[in-house]
């Protein structure tokens, strides 16, 4: 295992965090807000409480999901494509690294940037809403997953992508309406019995529903399954990544 | 002693259909400095991409040092260092953190005294704080020359190296390569600049359609392929190379004032005696007599077009 290179990766990315703080961190925080402000403060001082937790708190869970989603995926892509797009992927290929060390590197520092960013949501959230977290290991457990998961998802996009179209489809067309259908402003429970089962389609309805439940102890579907469907996805994405890595996809000629 | 690359029946042909090598086979010796030469397409640079790992082979092995450039990767990639054509940095980094992040993937603790070094080498160290996007052209081509030293390689590539680069670089980037073969480095360089290979390789490849044509030493090659012309000007223009020259199958250049005779240098005669005895006979008046050797270029150009 070639230690060096995953540092070196794992650095460089970071490097590219700290020179972008305004985009990477500040403006995610700035756009949860306004959720929070609007959301929470405006329109759901209005709402009741859902299952017995207020909608600010009740929303919480979705918003940092939705967050860790998008930045996760975001900064997972792009961190191998642009290396693709300016030629500098040579020096990656030529170096004595396996595709489990550029992997490590890569989806490391993604990960690592979504929690940051996540972490700074969940702070932000406590200012506008009454928190308390019951299961705070699961909370970790579901967060951490989701982040390696959807990073990797990234890191797919990423070498799959042929283009800056291509590499913003996903997390700008998929994403967004995923978590938003997914039970992040709502549970499921309120839909009709079809539009309930549709929602069990949607993966990130597990996540938000596992999240949710570690905090308040409530959940669409069992935080069980919840977890055994991160599993599933962080699996899918890992055989994935090894296809890639066996076939020198999209990466090498 | 084992060749420290050695590249056998290497095929490879790209998607397309496009046949960019066609069986190639070459060893490399360790602590040379050879020079490959050849037109655009040639294959010199996907010969270059298969050692390096940036292309896979379809056909054939390359090892390097003994081992296989697919199978034990990071044996020899450890080993290689790559200057790639195209001049191709990131722009937001600084030049000492680019550096030190091409040893880093190399595997290789940081060592701030030899980038140090790489830097001051390639007169880049005033320049180890400025970010990429910053430098121009030739700045840029020192930054991918520092990254590939960086990790103390023990084979260098360099694919193009002087292509757009002022004379300041290729000095600086000749003295560095003296450098590194004096410590024992295998340098393995393509260019177009045939002057170049004629001055600093020991041996000279010549590529052409995915084939190689021929690997040399560049001395032998020299004499080996090496004609020499015999350029005689003449006082009076002539009209006709007098009939009495004609076995020497002189050409006649410069309206006429000049007089070509080609000979074999390893030829058992050269004929140049008999020649000019013969003129003299003429009765022609003689203004001057130069010999020409021909150089690696003329021997390249006559290879490439005698092959294709």
């Amino acid at each position: 295992m070639n230690f060096e290179a995953v540092k070196a990766i794992y650095l460089f990315e970071m490097a590219r965090t700290r020179r972008t703080l305004l985009q990477s961190v500040v403006s995610p925080v700035i756009s949860t807000s306004l959720y929070f402000i609007v959301f929470g403060a405006a329109i759901g001082s209005r709402i009741q409480e859902v299952e017995g937790v207020s909608y600010g708190a009740f929303i919480t869970p979705g918003l940092i999901m939705l967050t860790l989603l998008t930045q996760c995926v975001g900064n997972g892509s792009f961190g191998i494509y642009f290396p693709k797009f300016t030629g500098t992927i040579y020096e990656i290929l030529s170096a004595p690294v396996s595709m489990v060390e550029i992997v490590l590197g890569y989806v490391g520092a993604a990960a690592t940037k979504g929690m940051m960013v996540g972490l700074i949501i969940l702070a932000t959230a406590a200012l506008f809403v009454d928190l308390s977290i019951a299961h705070p290991a699961m909370m970790l457990l579901f967060f951490v997953l989701t982040a390696i998961t959807f990073s990797l998802f990234g890191f797919i996009i990423g070498i799959w992508a042929g283009n800056f179209e291509q590499l913003n489809l996903i997390p700008m067309l998929v994403i967004p309406p995923l978590t938003f259908l997914g039970g992040s402003f709502y549970s499921v429970n309120m839909l009709s019995p079809f539009w309930q089962t549709v929602s069990h389609f949607n993966p990130v309805l597990y996540l938000v529903s596992g999240f949710r439940w570690s905090f308040f102890e409530i959940a669409d579907v069992n935080p069980i399954i919840s977890l055994f469907m991160v599993g599933l996805f962080l699996l899918i994405c890992l055989g994935v990544v090894a296809y890639i890595f066996r076939t020198g996809y999209k990466l090498k000629n | 002693m084992a060749p420290i690359v050695s590249v056998s029946n290497l095929s490879k042909t790209y998607k397309g259909g496009f046949q960019a090598l066609k069986g190639v086979s070459l060893d490399i010796e360790e602590g040379e400095i050879l020079a490959l030469l050849g037109p655009n397409g040639a294959g010199k640079t996907t010969m270059i991409s298969i050692i390096c790992g940036l292309v896979n082979p379809t056909g054939g092995q390359v090892l390097v040092g003994g081992f296989d450039v697919v199978k034990d990767f990071r044996q020899t990639r450890s080993m290689i260092g790559l200057v790639p054509q195209e001049l191709t940095t990131d722009a937001f980094e600084t030049v000492w953190n680019t550096v030190s992040f091409t040893r880093g993937l190399h595997g290789k603790k940081a060592d701030p005294k030899h980038i140090e070094k790489v830097l001051r080498d390639l007169s880049l160290y005033d320049k180890k704080d400025n970010m990429l996007r910053e430098l121009s052209g030739g700045m840029k081509r020192r930054v991918l020359i520092a990254k590939a030293l960086s990790h103390e390689p023990k084979i260098l590539f360099l694919d193009e190296p002087t292509a757009g680069v002022d004379v300041n670089l290729r000095k600086d980037m000749w003295r560095v390569v003296e450098d590194l073969r004096a410590s024992g480095v295998t340098i393995i360089l393509t260019t177009h600049y045939i002057e170049e290979a004629e001055e600093i390789a020991d041996r000279i490849g010549v590529i052409n359609g995915g084939n190689i044509l021929l690997v040399e030493d560049k001395a032998a090659l020299m004499a080996k392929l090496g004609k020499k012309e015999l350029r005689i000007d003449v006082s009076e223009p002539l009209t006709a190379v007098p009939d009495a020259l004609a076995p020497y199958r002189l050409k006649l250049e410069n309206n006429g004032t000049s007089l070509v005779y080609q000979y074999d240098t390893k030829g058992e005669r050269t004929g140049i005696t008999a020649l000019l005895a013969d003129l003299a006979e003429t009765g022609i008046k003689l203004r001057d007599i130069s010999t020409h050797q021909s150089s690696l270029e003329d021997i390249f150009v006559e290879l490439v077009e005698a092959r294709s």
